[in-house]
């Protein structure tokens, strides 16, 4: 009885320096100069965490906690080494295991203790499964969209909001007449059938550009759901892993809401692209100015301070390498060459400044919207490549713009613009940009990686130095 | 070693502060890595899923336990995998820190 005791104790003990290695670990993310630190201190807690737990008393058997173990290693190798590009979708596939995780052994625990269940235990225990279950499919959904396996478009009809709300409040019901009649074992499985259609009709209606908020809003369940799972199994680093997990994606999502001027409502219930009906209808043909690579090129050799402003359509066409021998070739010429990054550019958070960081461009290139707006002025070229919506001047001084309010990218104030793409038609969001019809703007039409290629050919072969 | 309701809601709610106040100072640059990172943090769910599967209370909860051991163990892995790719790849100009 007491060596039971003192073995307890152990784990509570390892769980303990478990849960200060992960709270460091999140410290050390805050810089890139210590962040790999993080990475290895939140390895250390995980492996002390499990091997901490083998040690439980309970646990008779280990056969199938090792074949668990192995099968998700080989599973999990091949996740971690998806090209830099896949992470979105990379992410809402891990979000959709862990909720996977946590849904399956709430399940487990519950018909375990059923119907001698005590009230607070059954009604975090439906919370768990609850938000397990609609974050497992609304990630898979989300991972589908981000694959394009599923069309990105939103998927809207009448009454959508209606069923979604009456489906959530029939899940919750069951939960509530669980907490009062544990015993009730033939009703735990609809609720968690609810659930699980919840999670795919949430997702439906959500259109590509809504991603990096959904997926920073379906991580934050998900944590919140090993959270609740904590508190079903007592388990204090569970609850501290799960908190911290939460208010990361609840943190993400506020910051993604606000760089494109909508509420978390807005964006769960109000797809996107609907309202564009009306603003496209008064287009007509605007004559736009168009250069050539040798005159982009002239321009850029010409110029002290150039600001790159990449958008997903940048990561598309696989230009970022392109994108840095432009870079390095304007370096080399004295130019200051600069990245703009608006919070939403790609699928999920920072995701663009992974894909420059892979192209080996230096992280202190890589600038914020809020610190570099100011210096748009100041700029004598900027280069957008890839991006749309977020250098719309619309969403500054057009009211009726269906973006208007969104913080953009201030491009229209450098001395001159140059944007590359394909062809005139409108940006995700199907939304006109006036930007593209400024007197000191210059189209630059075609293939984002060839185009910046022919650029860098010029001002590396022109011969003229 | 139970721990009472009271004990466990203020260490929920002590660690929600800890986690906004750590994670508000994190640079938009690492978002990206910071969500892997969370993830594989959050896969700490393994641990009840060992105990699902190891103490064998049922089969029913052997089975459930192992399938979630699978997927917790995969972005445990997968996670830590692809943070310090990402974390790798992140170069600064200037060649050294003083």
């Amino acid at each position: 009885m007491n060596e039971l005791i003192a073995n307890l104790h152990i784990i509570e003990v390892i769980y303990l320096i478990a849960s200060t290695l992960f709270i460091l670990s999140l410290k050390w993310m805050s810089s890139p100069t210590t962040a790999r630190h993080g990475v290895w201190a939140g390895e250390l807690g995980m492996l002390l965490a499990v091997c901490g737990t083998l040690l439980h008393h309970g646990i008779v058997d280990y056969k199938w906690v090792i074949v668990g173990l192995v099968l998700g290693t080989g599973i999990g190798i091949p996740l971690g080494l998806v090209q830099m590009t896949a992470v979105p979708q990379r992410t809402a596939l891990s979000h959709a295991f862990g909720a996977l995780c946590v849904t399956l052994v709430g399940t487990a625990e519950y018909y375990l203790q059923t119907p001698n269940v005590p009230r607070f235990t059954m009604g975090v225990l439906s919370a768990e499964v609850i938000l397990g279950g609609l974050t497992f499919t609304g990630s898979l959904m989300a991972a589908g969209k981000l694959q394009e396996v599923l069309p990105q478009r939103p998927l809207t009809y009448k009454g959508q909001n209606v069923v979604n709300f009456l489906l959530l409040g029939s899940a919750i019901g069951l939960a509530v007449y669980l907490v009062r009649h544990p015993g009730a074992t033939h009703l735990f499985p609809l609720m968690v059938a609810i659930a699980v259609i919840f999670g795919v009709l949430l997702i439906i209606p959500i259109g590509g550009a809504d991603m990096p908020t959904v997926i920073s809003l379906l991580n934050s369940y998900a944590g919140l759901s090993a959270a609740a799972m904590g508190f079903v199994l007592d388990n204090k680093l569970l609850i501290i892993a799960g908190a911290l997990d939460g208010s990361s994606g609840l943190i993400l999502s506020i910051i993604m809401s606000k760089a494109m001027n909508r509420s978390f409502t807005n964006v769960l219930f109000g797809a996107f692209g609907q309202d564009q009906t009306a603003a496209g209808g008064k287009q007509e043909a605007r004559p736009v100015r168009s250069a050539t690579a040798e005159e982009a090129a002239a321009i850029l050799s010409a110029a002290n301070k150039v600001v790159v402003v990449p958008g997903y359509g940048m990561a598309v066409a696989q230009a970022q390498h392109k994108v840095r021998e432009l870079y390095d070739t304007l370096t080399k010429r004295g130019v200051e060459v600069r990245f703009a990054i608006h919070p939403v550019a790609g699928r999920m958070p920072g995701h663009m400044n992974v894909l420059l960081a892979e192209a080996d461009i230096p992280y202190d290139r890589l600038i914020d919207m809020e610190e570099i707006n100011g210096d748009f002025p100041q700029t004598d070229v900027a280069l957008v490549i890839g991006a749309n919506d977020v250098t719309n001047p619309s969403a500054r001084n057009d009211p009726s713009s269906p973006i208007y309010g969104m913080p953009i990218l201030d491009v229209d104030k450098a001395h001159t613009i140059m944007v590359i793409k394909r062809g005139m038609s409108p940006g995700f969001a199907g939304i006109d940009n006036p930007l593209y019809y400024l007197d000191h703007n210059l189209m630059l039409f075609g293939d984002a990686k060839a185009f910046v290629g022919n650029i860098v050919r010029e001002l590396t072969g022109g011969g003229h130095s | 070693m139970s721990s009472n309701l009271v004990d466990l809601l203020f260490i929920f709610m002590l660690a929600c502060f800890i986690g906004f106040e750590v994670i508000r100072r994190v640079s938009p640059l690492l978002h990206t890595p910071l969500m892997s990172l969370t993830n594989a943090l959050d896969a700490i769910a393994v641990v009840g899923a060992i105990v699902m599967a190891g103490e064998h209370k049922s089969t029913f909860a052997t089975i459930l336990g192992t399938i979630a051991i699978v997927a917790a163990t995969s972005n445990i892995v997968g996670g830590f995998l692809i943070t310090d790719r990402m974390l790798k790849m992140f170069k600064s100009s200037r060649p050294a820190k003083p």
